[in-house]
């Protein structure tokens, strides 16, 4: 189907009128991208009786440089080379009438360092298109001139584990639970107890700003008060992530540097607050020595479904560009949606300095990342100690396990439930490191280390028969060649 | 106060054998491992005294165990820790740290705060003088 479709150049191309966008030199087939080029991937379902090469060259038109009529100032610009140009069409396997299009954009294009105007390129217009029926952004290639116009994680999986001094196993947290209603004295009490008991990370949850509950400042003196005991009678390093999101700017600022003061290592935002903010926070992070934390609040509603929105994929590469430490990218056994295969791609993109192409992950092109840091992913939302062998397997040793009712839920106590993870996850790295069989022998691991820790038998009766298994909803859909086979 | 600091400071701690497992496993990733001891484990003292250089080149884990051996004998009354460095581009830092000696009493820390304005606390963590770690 990647046919000429006939370009029409010279005096032509600009009389006024409507032209197909295919014709305008929106459907480029022979073209091929530079290694300059910024390339997105999108899944295009055009309406019943629209051309499947039109629909994807009009994706290319409306994100770059057309408006639905020919317009006589193009010929004021170097336009052929702001025109994003769709290269390859294929059809979607398995999934009739969507279409996978290839489109390629020159790098003038793109201001350096903001993802707040990538974002309204390529994602501004064009999804709201009547001829479309459904549009998804599924993956997109960043070429390293651009990569290198953005700070990247301010701290990086390295230098966050040399400032907590723990290496060589997941980190572990909890997210404070109830998640609304606790006052700060509470609060921190949750805090404290998690922290004494064997985690490393407490976490504030999403929707956790200044209620009349408990305002913010109350929240982080308790807590801090909760991190430097915990402190003092581990002799480790402990943190507690202080959500500063809040409904300005200046107001993130006020708590960002109140966090700071009271010598908290790591401060939490949510994906709501934008990516300007986000981008902000970064540099802010970045010049005070913090860890950044991100909560992808919100990203269900534009990620989960396979026909329209943004995938996770485009998200996490972004917030890397952007420059967060932390991203919650799925646990694959837990409560929230997320398949294996496509959940690897996700953590591919946080933690490897270059990702091949790898279509049964979801990932679409090679993606150098420039030597940018790495971001830690966080496994978070209905995970327990009984499934460490399998989330050890699963996410590999650069993750924070977010065990937050799996800590607080605990029948003897939330230090007891810190304690029983702990266990859990130091006997399962010290199998898998003598090279045993932890995935299959992995209960017996959990069972034999319960045998001198209560708290561990206790979960693992407890949760014992806790498992979500749902179908995936979005999933890779490739072909597999005889050579990925192999 | 049992310090938990390490990978694996809430197991038993471990045998010979089972050190010598997790030396191994380091040296097969072609880690260079590095035996560090110190009288201070205070939670942001970075840099334990070096026992020696890190063991570049080892193949067998019994080198470093005979190391071990020597340090236990000289700073048996102290934390020791073995570490696995890599030095690969983008890790360049150490992989996997835990402890394999402590001293017959271990360190007891507490919490100084210092009032200041606005209800805050400077807090400072710091060693509980031998007096009355007891307590």
């Amino acid at each position: 189907m990647n046919a000429h479709t006939g370009t029409v150049r010279g005096k032509e191309r600009y009389r006024s009128g409507v032209m197909e966008y295919k014709r305008m030199g929106y459907w480029e087939p022979d073209y091929t991208p530079k290694d300059t080029d910024v390339i997105a991937l999108f899944r295009v379902t055009p309406q019943e009786g629209v051309d499947p090469i039109e629909a994807s060259a009009a994706v290319a038109g409306e994100s770059s440089t057309a408006t639905w009529t020919v317009v006589w100032t193009d010929r004021l610009t170097a336009a052929e080379k702001y025109r994003a140009k769709c290269y390859r069409v294929d059809p979607v396997p398995g999934s009739p009438g969507s279409y996978f299009a290839y489109i390629a954009y020159d790098l003038d294009l793109f201001e350096p360092g903001s993802i707040a105007n990538l974002s309204a390129s390529i994602i501004g217009n064009v999804f709201g298109f009547k001829p479309l029926k459904a549009l998804r952004l599924e993956d997109m290639r960043f070429p390293v001139a651009y990569v290198k116009t953005f700070q990247g994680p301010a701290t990086g999986i390295v230098v966050e584990r040399e400032r907590l001094d723990k290496f060589g196993r997941p980190l572990l947290g909890a997210t404070v639970k109830p998640k609304l209603g606790l006052s700060g004295r509470n609060y921190g009490r949750v805090v404290y107890e998690a922290l004494k008991g064997g985690l490393d990370f407490t976490k504030d949850d999403e929707n956790i700003n200044s209620q009349p509950f408990m305002h913010w400042r109350d929240r982080f003196l308790y807590c801090m008060e909760a991190v430097n005991r915990a402190q003092a009678a581990s002799g480790e390093v402990k943190g507690t992530y202080l959500n500063i999101t809040a409904g300005t700017m200046e107001d993130m600022y006020e708590r960002a540097e109140f966090a700071k003061e009271l010598g908290s290592c790591i401060v939490m935002i949510d994906l709501v607050i934008g990516y300007t903010a986000i981008q902000s926070m970064a540099k802010w992070a970045r010049r005070n020595d913090m860890i950044l934390h991100l909560h992808r609040a919100g990203h269900s509603t534009y990620t989960r479904q396979k026909s329209h929105g943004v995938s996770f994929r485009v998200i996490a590469k972004w917030m890397r560009l952007a420059g967060v430490d932390h991203i919650h990218a799925g646990t694959v056994v837990g409560k929230l949606e997320g398949d294996p295969n496509t959940t690897r791609g996700y953590y591919d993109v946080c933690r490897e300095d270059f990702n091949p192409t790898k279509l049964e992950h979801g990932l679409f092109f090679d993606q150098s990342w420039a030597s940018l840091n790495k971001m830690m992913p966080v496994a978070s939302g209905g995970i327990h100690a009984g499934q460490m062998h399998q989330l050890l397997d699963l996410l590999g040793e650069d993750v924070v396990l977010q065990f937050g009712g799996g800590t607080i839920g605990h029948p003897m106590g939330i230090a007891a439930g810190a304690i029983a993870n702990r266990v859990a996850l130091e006997a399962m790295i010290l199998a898998r490191n003598e090279g045993r069989d932890y995935v299959h022998e992995g209960p017996e691991i959990l069972a034999r280390a319960a045998e001198t820790c209560t708290p561990l038998k206790a979960a693992l009766e407890v949760w014992k028969d806790v498992t979500f298994n749902y179908q995936s909803t979005d999933t890779p859909d490739f072909v597999p060649t005889a050579l990925e086979t192999v | 106060m049992k310090l938990t600091q390490g990978c694996f400071s809430f197991l038993p701690d471990l045998t010979d054998d089972q050190i010598t497992r997790q030396v191994q496993y380091c040296l097969g990733k072609g880690w260079a491992v590095n035996i560090e001891f110190t009288d201070d484990p205070h939670p942001r003292n970075t840099y334990w005294e070096m026992w020696g250089l890190p063991m570049f080149d080892l193949q067998d884990a019994a080198g470093v165990m005979m190391e071990l051996a020597e340090c236990r004998r000289v700073y048996g009354n102290r934390y020791i820790r073995i570490s696995g460095f890599d030095s690969s581009h983008g890790w360049e830092s150490v992989r996997i740290s835990f402890l394999v000696n402590r001293p017959p009493d271990e360190a007891e820390f507490e919490l100084v705060r210092q009032e200041v304005g606005g209800r805050a606390i400077r807090y400072t963590t710091v060693r509980k003088h031998a007096a009355h770690a007891s307590t």
